[in-house]
């Protein structure tokens, strides 16, 4: 999980990773964009080999549920 | 002295810097005060480059863009960067007709692709600063202007143009700038090695409003313009330069 808020960190601009934990709802981050979110598709695919469907990345509100997801497809 | 135009403490990488058009970018850019890092195919031609850069700090890098192996030793190798002048570039003189696959390969790998993975690269391993300037040596050809046995050229041009625009978006996150410069016929090797005869040389530049072609060196002022702090507020744009030539 560590590494995974890590590599999500990753994909922002300019954000502080201490600010982000399990819980954090990453829709609502400042720096949470379109682009953001394809870069973090992106990485998923190369780092997990995950694609993520849409509908189903879509119902996600936290880094957690996101974890969630891609371990469910690994 | 006041001078938004220097390059003073900017660290520039040039590729295509051992002849034409990058050779006049990186030793420019050393005029205005930046430390240059420049790369090129040529060793030897890359080291009369660096012999004519002026100041101090400057570092070279033999490598050739299309070999995804050279674009992670520029990588690697570079240290952070306040700029980039991709200058590197192919040019076929070919009709429609002759054209083949490796043709357009060869024209795209350089004027395309490389373009593109050189700066995914840079990017990803974090050497391109917040603030950044990146400029893109693209063409007036496939960019309002059109010429008999320039379509690979041409819209391997196009092609860079646009995606420098995709880049300018999409990097202003990062206070990124991305810019294209679009010459016309420069006095530049690549101009001397194409299949043009003197005479076609000669009428061909009748057709340019200020009747000549440019020189590499004006090329690169317009690089270090917008490089500089001059142009902190433009990005996504297409800067012509090319003596009028897409007005007649």
């Amino acid at each position: 999980m560590e590494k995974f808020i890590e590599l999500f960190a990753e994909q922002f601009d300019d954000i502080d990773i201490a600010t982000l934990n399990a819980q954090t709802r990453f829709r609502e981050l400042q720096g949470w964009t379109s682009l953001v979110a394809l870069l973090v598709i992106t990485m998923v695919d190369e780092e997990y080999g995950v694609v993520l469907p849409p509908e189903e990345m879509r119902k996600t509100q936290t880094i957690q549920e996101l974890y969630n997801l891609v371990q469910s497809k690994l | 002295m006041y001078n938004p135009f220097a390059l003073i403490g900017k660290t520039i990488l040039v590729t295509g810097a051992s002849s034409g058009i990058g050779k006049a970018c990186a030793i420019e850019c050393s005029k205005m005060g930046a430390r240059v890092v420049i790369t090129g195919r040529n060793e030897e031609r890359l080291l009369s480059t660096f012999e004519q850069l002026e100041g101090q700090g400057h570092a070279s890098i033999s490598a050739d863009i299309c070999q995804q192996n050279d674009i992670e030793q520029i990588t690697a190798t570079t240290e952070e960067l306040d700029g980039v002048v991709f200058a590197a570039g192919v040019s076929k003189l070919k009709p429609i007709m002759a054209l083949n696959e490796m043709d357009l390969q060869t024209v795209f790998s350089t004027n395309y692709f490389a373009q593109a993975l050189l700066t995914k690269s840079l990017l990803k391993a974090k050497k391109i600063r917040q603030g950044a300037s990146l400029v893109y040596i693209s063409s007036i050809s496939g960019n309002g202007n059109t010429a008999t046995g320039l379509s690979v050229y041409g819209s391997s041009k196009s092609a860079l143009t646009s995606y420098v625009r995709y880049a300018a978006l999409e990097l202003s996150g990062k206070q990124i700038r991305c810019n294209t410069i679009l010459p016309g016929r420069i006095n530049t090797d690549l101009l001397q090695n194409s299949t043009m005869s003197d005479e076609q040389i000669q009428k061909d530049m009748e057709r340019y409003p200020l009747k000549r072609y440019g020189e590499p060196e004006e090329v690169a002022q317009t690089a270090v313009f917008l490089l500089s702090d001059a142009a902190k507020w433009i990005t996504g744009t297409e800067i012509k330069i090319d003596g009028g030539r897409t007005l007649v």
